[in-house]
């Protein structure tokens, strides 16, 4: 199986999709990411498949224990979001999906910024279809925006790229930390695709207006190589840690106000980046293993709650908390699997987010940062609140809807109870997952005081809910569009191009004007004289006559087109 | 699909407001018994604050998120707008 380098299976075999007949064609999909991943199963550590180009030395393929647990965990989210698609008969959403897990998981394994900024750009590239295959205008518009924002972001890699090579010498993907130019372009394209503050408005614009399969891929996949990258780059950059404790607490407060379900969980997605984030900003051992596990039980709750809530969508035609509720009484498997999801999320112990997200708010109590550590505990209450209830209770409960919809069909079920299944599993026994982290640990989550002092976290967390709801403080969901910072480049930005416009169009058109008629005035000078009536026709040949014309209207076309 | 039906005649548990009231009530119960238990072991810490107050992590917990909540509430006055305020906006 070396004989591939990791992710390109994935690709290839996605590119060929569509000649694969649709009897065979689910089976066939599967197949892909359980071959993937048995290759790396066996696949020796180091680097591979090295070769040099123009002068460059490219290594594709580095193998280490942190490119692995991502490996691991894209190909088994890329395995569950194909069951969750089996319905899908769209060679596009097929394609789209596969090409981008593999290049997910190739960017994972890249030892070399070129070959990461192919992946990287391969990501982009990849994933908008699954936007633009919900085939709606506003899906269209939203897809170019993504694709903007996520080609730029490949394009600042690049950049950073070339300039680390001039400054350092090396191409190679290790650590580099914040020591020049290109070191920091690189650091800004990773912060685009991690969500960084003001940088991740593309993810709660583009997320909810994919496929309802489609954000089942897009949720795992662009976001943790983000992580990924960052963890590989930039551990121990104490910038990291505020840019991360930021990114836990504000995105919480549009989750609250959120309606639409889907975005509820893109904000909450932002906000569990952040706790990855923070880890890697604090640099150590305990901090880096802590990102590495979270990335990895947050891909499967996050599937599962993104899953969770297509299976809604499907069924319902909606996805708003305003018109839901009561749905638990016809999908009570889908309510059960996405109340896993929510216990998940919100680190209930004997749940995967309870052995992960401990390592990194332990580590920094252990580094004394004493301020992050209160916002992390406010984020996880607060995660607890809009995903680990406002979630569940909107869509399956609250008042009734009426809404008596089909329980959720067969592939999704089992790809929901697949993600479920280990998400406790994780939860219950996390020594496998303890066991494959980039650094030796004898963390124990299960003490007493841990256990304790978590659930009173949660318990009054929930009574707060409680609280709110019985007294009518709790905001209703509300029909609405909440302003972020994407305001900025929808709204402010193209008003002020057209304001510009409006002012300067009638300037630019009366220069132009006067230049046209002087032109003309002058071409009717010369045809005066040069002209078969002219004085100077007489002893100029015709020939010369109209090449001359020919340069004016050139120049005339020239100015008039400018 | 099947969203058009009429809901069903059937009454389920959670319907009747007595069960709900079982449940809030087993939640602060459930809540008072952990901060009790603060008092029956030996608390592995890292800060102070963490050993002065029994249920520390209950009441921060339930502050903040009357906190957040509240204040989310008030951020609507600022933020929010039309649920088409982005298509309309492209048309003028």
């Amino acid at each position: 199986m070396i004989d591939l380098p990791p992710g390109l299976l994935l690709i290839i075999g996605g590119v060929i999709v569509p000649l694969i007949p649709r009897v065979l064609r689910n089976a066939y999909m599967l197949a892909l990411p359980i071959i993937g991943f048995w290759g790396l199963l066996i696949i020796p550590e180091g680097v591979h498949f090295s070769f040099d180009i123009f002068g460059y030395t490219l290594s594709p393929v580095r193998v280490d224990s942190l490119s692995l647990l991502f490996g691991y965990i894209f190909h088994i989210a890329a395995a569950i979001s194909i069951i969750f698609a089996f319905h899908i008969k769209d060679a596009v959403q097929q394609t789209a999906g596969l090409i981008y897990a593999g290049a997910a998981i190739g960017g994972a394994f890249a030892g070399d910024l070129i070959t990461l900024f192919v992946y990287w750009e391969g990501t982009a590239l990849a994933s908008v279809f699954l936007i633009w295959s919900s085939r709606t205008e506003a899906a269209y518009r939203t897809g170019m925006r993504y694709l903007i924002i996520q080609v730029g972001s490949g394009v600042l890699l690049l950049a950073g790229a070339i300039i680390h090579f001039k400054e350092a010498g090396s191409l190679d993907f290790t650590k580099m930390g914040l020591t020049g130019l290109g070191p920091a372009l690189i650091f800004i394209a990773f912060g685009i695709k991690a969500a960084f503050p003001l940088l991740h408005n593309w993810l709660q614009d583009a997320y909810p207006q994919a496929t309802v399969t489609g954000t089942v891929f897009l949720s795992a996949f662009t976001t943790k190589l983000a992580i990924y990258a960052l963890a590989r780059g930039f551990p121990g950059t104490e910038m990291l840690i505020w840019i991360g404790a930021t990114m836990t607490a504000f995105p919480i407060f549009y989750a609250v106000i959120e309606n639409d379900l889907r975005r509820v969980l893109a904000y909450s997605l932002n906000n569990q980046l952040g706790f990855m984030v923070v880890g890697i900003g604090i640099g150590t051992e305990l901090a880096l293993n802590g990102t590495a596990a979270h990335a990895f039980s947050h891909i499967l709750y996050k599937a599962l709650l993104f899953m969770s809530m297509g299976a809604v969508l499907y069924r319902t035609g909606t996805i708003n908390g305003s018109e839901l509720g009561g749905l638990y009484k016809s999908m009570p498997y889908t309510a059960g699997f996405c109340i896993i999801g929510a216990a998940s999320i919100s680190a209930f112990p004997l749940f995967s987010g309870f052995i992960s997200k401990s390592l990194i708010i332990a580590a920094a109590a252990e580094e004394g940062h004493w301020i992050v550590w209160l916002v992390l505990l406010f984020a996880s209450a607060g995660v607890f609140h809009h995903s680990g209830i406002k979630i569940p209770y909107f869509a399956f409960f609250q008042h009734d809807s009426g809404m008596r919809p089909k329980e959720a069909p067969k592939n999704m079920l089992i790809a929901m109870g697949i993600a479920a299944f280990l998400c406790i599993a994780v939860g219950v026994y996390p020594a496998p997952l303890y066991a494959i982290l980039p650094f030796q640990t004898n963390f124990v989550p299960y003490t007493t005081t841990h256990v304790v002092t978590q659930l009173q976290l949660l318990l009054f967390s929930a009574l707060a809910f409680t609280y709110l709801m019985k007294t009518g403080l709790y905001p209703p969901e509300l029909k609405s569009t909440n302003l972020d910072f994407d305001w900025t480049y929808r709204r402010m930005l193209p008003r002020l191009f057209k304001g510009l416009a409006r002012t300067l169009v009638p300037a630019d058109r009366k220069v132009r004007a006067i230049f046209i008629d002087r032109i003309d005035k002058f071409i009717a000078g010369i045809f005066r004289h040069h002209g078969p009536e002219g004085l100077l026709a007489r002893t100029w040949p015709t020939g010369s006559t109209v090449l001359w014309v020919a340069v004016l209207l050139a120049i005339y076309m020239v100015v008039y087109f400018i | 699909m099947a969203e058009q039906q009429n809901p069903d005649k059937k009454s389920y548990w959670l319907d009747k407001e007595k069960n709900v009231k079982k449940i809030i009530w087993a939640l602060c119960i459930a809540c008072g018994l952990s901060v009790i238990a603060d008092l029956f072991y030996h608390k592995h810490t890292h800060y102070a604050a963490e050993d002065w107050i029994p249920g520390m992590y209950g009441w921060y917990g339930f502050i903040g998120c009357v906190f957040l909540v509240l204040s989310a509430k008030l951020l609507r006055k600022i933020l929010m707008r039309k649920e088409d305020y982005y298509e309309e906006a492209k048309d003028d």
